[in-house]
């Protein structure tokens, strides 16, 4: 399947998003090779050059790196993945607690449905 | 190294009509590009060009350094917008004749990409429903290790899963140096293969932009922009 990719926001950040979200997530584990660029923008039914783009990107955040002559790795920097891993459970936080002030929720008020629901058990149910 | 496609002033008129007016545009190897343009923007014109179908009225074309001809035909792979085979060959006999025909043409490769799509090679080509007829015109077409892709509409008739098949075999098959380049009008269809898009406008070039810029600068997709630009 090719991967579902927005239409408005540039292919490269996308890409290089869902690697991200791969490694921090434990589908590629510290030190995994990567697949090709060629087999990736297959899978993904991108452009080469753009997955390329993502992939350099990539490695100068750190997350992964490349070996001259054997291709690329996942970093074996388990401390910087779990790191991305907060930084991106943060921003899903912070998203969140934003869209409840837009429903009328004071952080307070946010905070007492969240734990409601979960004396409930009721979060199992939508997590689909 | 010299960019493998390179239109100078190009200009092509029909009686009194210029269905291109002084087109300057160059294409890089290693690149998908998008041709995309309103009917009668001057896309196939352009192609037959290129191609050594028609003679320029003005300015120059080269391709890898040298204007269409016989030499140029050994390095570009075309797909023209109608089928050309006679219609009482058989899928078998038209591989034969392209495998006869190009030196480049991997029959290896062809009869793969033909396994896949459960084409079957004793078929006569007249039997094949328009949908298959242009899978397996495509097919011959990225069989062979071309410095130039030329795909006039390679996917309009055919399905969406076999869509989604045709884009793969090309992103599969052209090697790195290549370059590919695509008209269609399905242009969300073929968006994420591209590396840029050249919108044609009444014979004149209006946009040459990588799709990530393009993304970038008006924060749409290819497809959005096109219908802004283009509204009827």
């Amino acid at each position: 399947m090719p991967w579902n990719l927005d239409n408005d926001r540039p292919i490269y950040l996308q890409l290089m998003e869902r690697i991200q979200h791969d490694i921090i997530s434990g589908v590629y584990q510290p030190g995994d090779k990567l697949p090709s660029v060629r087999d990736l923008a297959v899978e993904a039914a991108v452009n080469p050059n753009t997955m390329q783009k993502a992939l350099s990107e990539l490695e100068r955040c750190g997350l992964v790196y490349s070996q001259r002559t054997s291709g690329r790795f996942i970093t074996d920097d388990t401390s910087l993945i779990a790191e991305m891993r907060n930084d991106l459970a943060q921003e899903h936080i912070r998203d969140f607690f934003r869209q409840m002030r837009k429903l009328g929720f004071s952080d307070e008020d946010t905070l007492e449905i969240i734990r409601d629901t979960i004396k409930k058990g009721g979060y199992n149910e939508t997590d689909s | 190294m010299r960019p493998i496609l390179e239109c100078n002033r190009l200009t092509k008129k029909y009686g009194s009509f210029f269905a291109l007016t002084e087109l300057n545009l160059s294409l890089e190897r290693g690149q998908i590009a998008g041709l995309l343009g309103p009917n009668g923007s001057g896309k196939t014109t352009l192609i037959k060009l290129l191609n050594g179908l028609l003679v320029p009225t003005d300015g120059h074309i080269m391709i890898n350094g040298l204007a269409p001809g016989t030499a140029t035909k050994k390095i570009v792979s075309y797909l023209p917008d109608c089928s050309y085979f006679s219609d009482h060959m058989k899928v078998k006999d038209i591989i034969a004749y392209y495998s006869d025909f190009y030196k480049n043409f991997s029959t290896e490769r062809a009869s793969k990409m033909l396994d896949t799509l459960e084409i079957d090679r004793n078929m006569r080509f007249s039997a094949l429903s328009k949908g298959t007829k242009e899978k397996v015109q495509l097919v011959l077409v990225m069989s062979r290790d071309a410095d130039l892709y030329i795909l006039d509409e390679p996917i309009g008739g055919v399905d969406p899963a076999a869509r989604d098949y045709i884009l793969r075999t090309i992103l599969a098959n052209y090697n790195e140096n290549a370059t590919v380049l695509i008209s269609t009008h399905l242009i969300s269809d073929i968006e994420n293969v591209l590396d840029r898009v050249i919108f044609l406008q009444n014979g004149r070039l209006a946009l040459n932009e990588t799709v990530d810029e393009i993304r970038t600068k008006y924060g749409k997709s290819v497809d959005a922009l096109f219908r802004e630009v283009f509204k009827c």
